[in-house]
This record gives C-alpha cells, sequence and structure tokens, in this order.
C-alpha cells in the first residue's frame, strides 16, 4: 500500500504536514510504505485528506484525519486492513462531491504528485506538447482552440483563439506569453489549487501557446501570497528544463521557448492585462488605454499574449482529446467547464469543476449540499468585487456568460461564495466598495473618487445614517464610474452595488427609513436585552462580555446596558437559554 | 544617486550583494529586487530604497511610488509576529471583522500597528486563499482556521506564554 497526503495550501492549514510527520513518524524503512504527496483534491471541508492507494487504485480515502489517527492508518497500510481506518473513510454522500463533477483543468489535482514529472507523464502528460510541435502547424493549433470554444477563464470571457491569432498576426522581433496567476479576487482560489496541484499542466497548456504564437519567453505573473504555488511551479519548471520540454529545441522540433516566474506585490487591478504589464515591467501597476491591445504592444512594447492559469489547464485536454470534444459540453456560446470555488455559508465548501450549462442549484445545492446550519439561501455572490449577488428566486440560472450577465453578475473567475439569511446584503455591498475603493490605482478620476463616494454613502447606511434619495444616488454613481473608468476594475466596481440594490432594495430602504439591518448583521443598527422570562441567571454572559456591561445577581434575571454594549454578540454566542434578543 | 537627507539608522547595504549582482542595472527588476530586500531586512528603510532604486537605475522617487503603491510593501519595521487577518469574501461572510476587532481589542492595537513590546503586528489583508477554513488568520505564515473570538485569543495567548517562557 502507498500512502498519499493531500498537501495543497488548504490542506496544510488544516494540519496536513503535521498528519504527514506523525504517519513518518509512525512508519519505519522496513515496512516498505511509501508515503507521498498529492494536491488540492478539491473537498476542503474534509481536509486533511489521506488516500491510500493500492498499486494505482485508490483503495480507501480518509477524511478530517488527525495526527493521532496516524498508528491506525500506518497499520491499515501495511497489512491492508481497511477496518482499521473505517470511521475515516470518507461517506458515500460526501464522495458524491467529486462524482457530480466533470474534471478538465482539475483533472489531475489531487491525483498526481505535483513535484514529480514522472507522475504528470504517466497519464497523457505531455503528449499535447509532442503531438503539437511534432504534427501541427500553429494555425492548425489556434484552429483547434477555434473549434473548442475555449474562452478566457479569468473573467472576461475573451475567445482564447482569437487573442492567440492577434498575437500570432502581429510582427515583432520578440514575442512573449504571460500568464496571469495574479488572482485577486478575493473567495476565489482554483487558480492557485491548479498551480500548486498540477504545474506542469499549466506548463504544458503555455508551450502549446506560446508555439501558436511564436512567443519565445513565458512570463508567470504569480501572486506572492501564493508561496506554495511558486515552489510547485518553480521545481516543475526545472524538472521541465532538465528533460528538454522548456529551453532551446525543444523535443529536437527547433521551437525554442524559455521561462521565468515574477511574484506578483499586491495589487488588485494587476489582474487587468495592461496594468499586469506595467507591473512586470517595474512600474506602478496602472492600466493603460486600449488600443493598443497587449497583441500588438504589450510587455516591452512586444507582442504580447496574456491568459489565466485555468484557461492554460484546459489547453493540453483539448490537443489531445480534439476541439470537437471539449465544445460538446456546455451551451450555446459558452463551451466546456468552468472551475469554482465554493465557500461562504455552505454545507460541502471546496473547488467544484462542472460543464458550462448546469445551474447554480445544481453546484449549490446538488455539489455544495446547501446551506449550513439548517439556515434559509439567500444570494451568492460570483466573480468578486467585479461581480454581483444572484438571488433565489434565480438559482436555476444556468451557468453561462451570457446567461450570468444577464442578472447583473458576471461569471468571473470562479468565486462563489453563498449567502444565507444572516447576511446583510447593504454590509455585502459595503464589504465591495470598501475593497475597490482602496484597491483603485488612482490614475482615472471615475474610479478614483465615484468608488470612494459610493463607499461614503454605503458607510453611512450601516451606521444608520442613511439619508432619502442615497439609493438613486448610489445608482447615479453606478452608472457615472461603470460607464467612464478606464480599466475593468473601475467599469465593474458599481456591480455589487447594484445587484444587491436590485434585488434586496426592501434591505437598503429598512437602513435608511427605519434604520434597522433585517439581517441583524449592521451592528451599529442592533440593539441587544435580555428576555427576563427565560433568563436563568446562570451569569455566563456576564463573564463573557469583553465590557462588562451586563450585570444581575446569581439565578436572577440579567439586564444589560445598552449605553455600555458594543454589540460584539459574545453574550448571544454563549446563552444557552436563547434568552439574549437581538433587534 | 540623489543628494536628498537619507535620514534614520544606516543599513547594512551588503547583505543586498547577492541580489544586487542578480537584478542590478534593469528597472524591470525593481520589483523583485525590493522584495528581496523587504526579506532580508523585514521592511524598506529609507536608504535601502535608495540604494535599490541606484542599483537598477530609477530615481528614488519612482521606487518610493512603487514601493507605496503595491501592498506587500511596508515602510515600517514590523512585530516579531505578523498576524495576517483575511478580509476575503469568505471570511467577511463567516464573520472576519469581529476577529479583526477581538485581536485589536486584546493587543490594543489597529490595522497596521505594531504592540509595544514589539511583538505583534496586525495587518488585515485581501484574500489568503484558505477560504474553506474560513474566518482564517495567518501568523508567520501558519495558518488558524475556522476561528471564533475565543480561539483566536487562544492562539495570540499561546505565543504570549510561549515568549514569555524564553525570555
Amino acid at each position: 500500500m502507498r500512502i498519499v497526503i493531500g498537501e495543497g495550501s488548504c490542506g496544510v492549514a488544516a494540519g496536513a504536514a503535521k498528519v504527514h510527520a506523525a504517519l513518518d513518524a509512525a512508519l519505519t524503512p522496513a515496512d516498505g510504505i511509501q508515503v507521498g504527496i498529492t494536491g488540492c483534491i478539491g473537498m476542503c471541508y474534509l481536509e486533511p485528506i489521506v488516500d491510500l492507494y493500492d498499486g494505482d487504485a485508490l483503495a480507501a480515502r480518509l477524511v478530517k484525519v488527525g495526527e493521532k489517527h496516524a498508528p491506525a492508518i500506518a497499520e491499515a497500510a501495511r497489512t491492508g486492513n481497511l477496518e482499521l481506518v473505517a470511521d475515516l473513510r470518507i461517506s458515500s454522500e460526501d464522495e458524491e462531491f467529486l462524482s457530480k463533477q466533470t474534471r478538465i483543468a482539475l483533472r489531475h489535482c489531487g491525483v498526481v504528485d505535483p513535484t514529480s514529472l514522472d507522475d504528470y507523464r504517466k497519464d497523457d502528460g505531455y503528449q499535447a506538447l509532442a503531438k503539437v510541435l511534432g504534427e501541427m502547424t500553429p494555425e492548425q493549433v489556434i484552429d483547434q482552440i477555434k473549434t473548442s470554444g475555449l474562452a478566457g477563464r479569468g473573467g472576461a470571457g475573451f475567445p482564447t483563439w482569437f487573442k492567440w491569432n492577434a498575437a500570432r498576426q502581429n510582427q515583432g522581433e520578440r514575442k512573449y506569453l504571460i500568464c496571469n496567476a495574479d488572482e485577486g479576487d478575493p473567495g476565489a482560489f482554483m487558480d492557485r489549487a491548479v498551480l500548486e496541484s498540477d504545474p506542469h499542466v499549466v506548463i504544458e497548456g503555455m508551450l502549446i501557446g506560446a508555439y501558436a504564437i511564436g512567443a519565445s519567453e513565458i512570463i508567470v505573473y504569480v501572486r506572492a501570497e501564493y508561496p506554495l504555488a511558486i515552489k510547485h511551479l518553480e521545481i516543475a519548471m526545472e524538472q521541465a528544463r532538465a528533460a528538454n520540454l522548456l529551453g532551446d529545441d525543444i523535443l529536437g522540433s527547433g521551437f525554442s521557448c524559455d521561462m521565468r516566474i515574477k511574484a506578483g506585490a499586491g495589487a488588485f487591478v494587476c489582474g487587468e492585462e495592461t496594468a499586469l504589464i506595467a507591473s512586470l515591467e517595474g512600474q506602478r501597476g496602472m492600466p493603460r488605454l486600449k488600443p493598443p491591445f497587449p497583441a500588438e504592444r504589450g510587455y516591452l512594447a512586444s507582442p504580447s499574449n496574456i491568459n489565466n492559469v485555468e484557461t492554460f489547464a484546459n489547453v493540453t485536454w483539448i490537443i489531445n482529446n480534439g476541439g470537437e470534444a471539449y465544445a460538446a459540453m456546455g451551451t450555446e456560446n459558452s463551451k466546456g467547464t468552468k472551475v469554482f470555488a465554493l465557500t461562504g455559508k455552505i454545507v460541502r465548501g471546496g473547488l467544484v469543476e462542472i460543464p458550462m450549462g448546469a445551474t447554480l442549484r445544481d453546484v449549490i445545492f446538488g455539489i455544495g449540499g446547501g446551506i449550513r446550519d439548517g439556515k434559509q439561501f439567500k444570494a451568492v455572490q460570483m466573480g468578486g468585487p467585479s461581480g454581483g449577488c444572484i438571488p433565489a428566486d434565480l438559482l436555476d440560472t444556468v451557468i453561462d456568460y451570457k446567461a450570468l450577465s444577464a442578472t447583473g453578475a458576471i461569471m468571473g473567475s470562479g468565486g462563489m461564495v453563498v449567502m444565507d439569511e444572516t447576511t446583510c446584503m447593504v454590509g455585502m455591498a459595503k464589504f465591495f466598495l470598501d475593497f475597490t475603493a482602496a484597491e483603485s490605482c488612482g490614475k482615472c478620476v471615475p474610479c478614483r473618487l465615484g468608488t470612494e463616494r459610493m463607499q461614503e454613502i454605503l458607510v453611512r447606511l450601516v451606521k444608520g445614517q442613511g439619508r432619502e434619495g442615497d439609493i438613486e444616488l448610489l445608482e447615479e454613481l453606478a452608472t457615472f464610474v461603470g460607464g467612464s473608468s478606464l480599466c475593468g476594475l473601475g467599469m465593474t466596481a458599481p456591480n455589487p452595488v447594484l445587484t444587491t440594490i436590485r434585488y434586496f432594495r426592501d434591505e437598503y430602504e429598512a437602513h435608511i427609513a427605519q434604520k434597522k439591518c433585517p439581517a441583524k448583521e449592521c451592528v451599529d443598527l442592533l440593539t441587544y436585552s435580555i428576555d427576563p422570562q427565560t433568563c436563568t441567571g446562570c451569569t455566563l454572559c456576564a463573564r463573557k462580555c469583553p465590557v462588562d456591561a451586563i450585570s444581575g445577581e446569581k439565578k436572577q434575571a440579567h439586564t444589560i446596558d445598552p449605553q455600555a454594549c458594543i454589540r460584539c454578540g459574545q453574550c448571544l454566542d454563549s446563552c444557552r437559554f436563547g434568552s439574549i434578543v437581538v433587534e | 544617486m540623489c543628494s536628498c537627507e537619507t535620514p534614520g539608522p544606516k543599513s547594512d547595504l551588503t547583505l543586498l550583494d547577492d541580489a544586487v549582482a542578480r537584478y542590478g542595472g534593469d528597472p524591470t527588476n525593481l520589483i523583485t529586487l525590493l522584495q528581496e530586500a523587504q526579506e532580508i531586512y523585514g521592511y524598506l528603510p529609507k536608504d535601502v530604497l535608495y540604494y535599490v532604486a541606484e542599483k537598477v537605475g530609477v530615481t528614488p522617487a519612482d521606487a518610493m511610488g512603487v514601493a507605496t503603491f503595491y501592498a506587500q510593501f511596508r515602510l515600517e519595521p514590523i512585530g516579531k509576529y505578523l498576524i495576517m487577518s483575511c478580509q476575503g469574501t469568505a471570511c467577511h461572510v463567516n464573520g472576519s471583522e469581529r476577529i479583526s476587532s477581538v485581536i485589536s481589542e486584546y493587543l490594543g492595537i489597529q490595522n497596521g500597528q505594531t504592540t509595544e513590546d514589539g511583538l505583534f503586528t496586525l495587518e488585515e489583508v485581501a484574500c489568503l486563499g484558505c477560504c474553506s477554513l474560513a474566518p482564517v488568520i495567518m501568523i508567520n505564515g501558519e495558518a488558524y482556521g475556522n476561528l471564533t473570538p475565543d480561539s483566536v485569543t487562544a492562539v495570540l495567548k499561546d505565543i504570549q506564554k510561549k515568549e514569555a517562557a524564553c525570555a
């Protein structure tokens, strides 16, 4: 038997490295049991995950593993007696989380060892590159991508073949292929997972793209906050170089292309391609006017092509299986699959890859298992700061670029944050405007000042200082900011505000007219009190209160001093009798 | 190099020799060299910033512009433990604001500040990418997930205890 531990960032954060050390300690070399790693399996809610393999077949998947389980797992691996770990095995319900997915971009994630080229090659690794370099012209490659219908997975959904073709057509002494791995949308982590778990699939996809456009250098711009992704990418890059899959005369084809990694320094706007280029050039990441597009004048004024990680992760599959096979999945105007990072108030959170055309309900309820703690679904946020909130009555919307845009949200890069009745939608809009106002680069006035003015209005709404006409003022500002900003950041910044007003206008009105927060989240609008009928005088809340706002005799009903109360909610969490009343 | 005064304590610039040899002379390497410098000094002292500017071939104003543009760069020293409190969407939905305020209250510092004993710096960050463990904080690279006001206080207390034992 072989033991494989999921050691993506989420797994490590949940304790996978400690489990690994405990397993190493529980085994001796004489046992002959290999302990290996894999990347992110995608079932973040079950981490740490340990797989037991019998040869190449998965014999058992163990979930929520702790250090204390190491001896039992070691014994099971030694003896093959899986009964020893029966209580750790994944339930059939949880298995559905994976079995209901269609994995293309994620097909090796959680399967291969991301630090092993041999592992990647075992399946079909680097066969697509060999095929492209040996049998196909650049035009034929672009043709296959065109047939597949692959569109930019970073959010904008622009046809990939079109960008490749434009970069191919433009003449330049040097051309660059750039991978945008600056995953800045708070709430999205699929690009990180792919880079950590399957770096070779991205390198191979980039090389195919570089061949198609005629680029001699690949640059990966990756968030500095993703140290493990950078490390695995560096290892894979060196392996590829050593195996003549990168560098001069790749696989004896005459095609030469090298690669380097550039760590971003933390600026959301650098997801915008011209800002990303400015950052690569060592400058402030401020967007430039388009045209000229990067395909004409990009990095160092040379023709450049920029795609996102997930886009590249689909390329090898398309070459291996043909564009038609990819296009067979999806809807009329959105082909293939899309990866989502499903998080928030969801039962089963993690990475989900499904064919386009599935509904939001399929993902959130079918795969994600619905809302945690028996609460009600309220909305799902898609597309992060550029996207919007989609309400319950639109849960049957299909995942398709056009259909999602019609709701006011966007496909986005794949963040899918689920909210229940306790999430305030005005607060949500404020959260995103806080973000975009802070991340606005300041180059153009509509975005720099417009987002701040919108944010100020939202701040006063959540503080109970909203005025009549604030909703209309927000709408007016939104139209202005969206219509006149220089780049995508400003153009889409109003979306979270516009969608929440469109679907949850009553919440805005309650904040303004009654100074109430229906979701009971905006602390300035809440009052805490104790129901004297049910309070037993156990004193627990009084002891928990950080500001001593609660008083009362033992075994007598307690009271809260509203002047002293900071509405932190500690009493609410601690009360075992449901006596804390929040209004 | 410009003739402006560069006050403050002098940094040992020889620590940068290796990085300068690799990245010097090319303005496109400004960000990379600043990252290397911050890795070495923990932040970007003014004299280091000037030195880096000179070595890659940009003006000090350009270097300062870049250093203040990107969230990663710090112009002030940080505490021994850097607490990165995630303010991503999933963390927000799961109550990250309260976690941050509990940390603030417990340590008596606001976002961006360092405790007087030089032990902790609190920094609210965009997204750490561990969304399924929300709310999350990361202390010197180690993530702590599924936090509650009690558990986050316990994490901080543990560190304080450990430090007191060392002292």
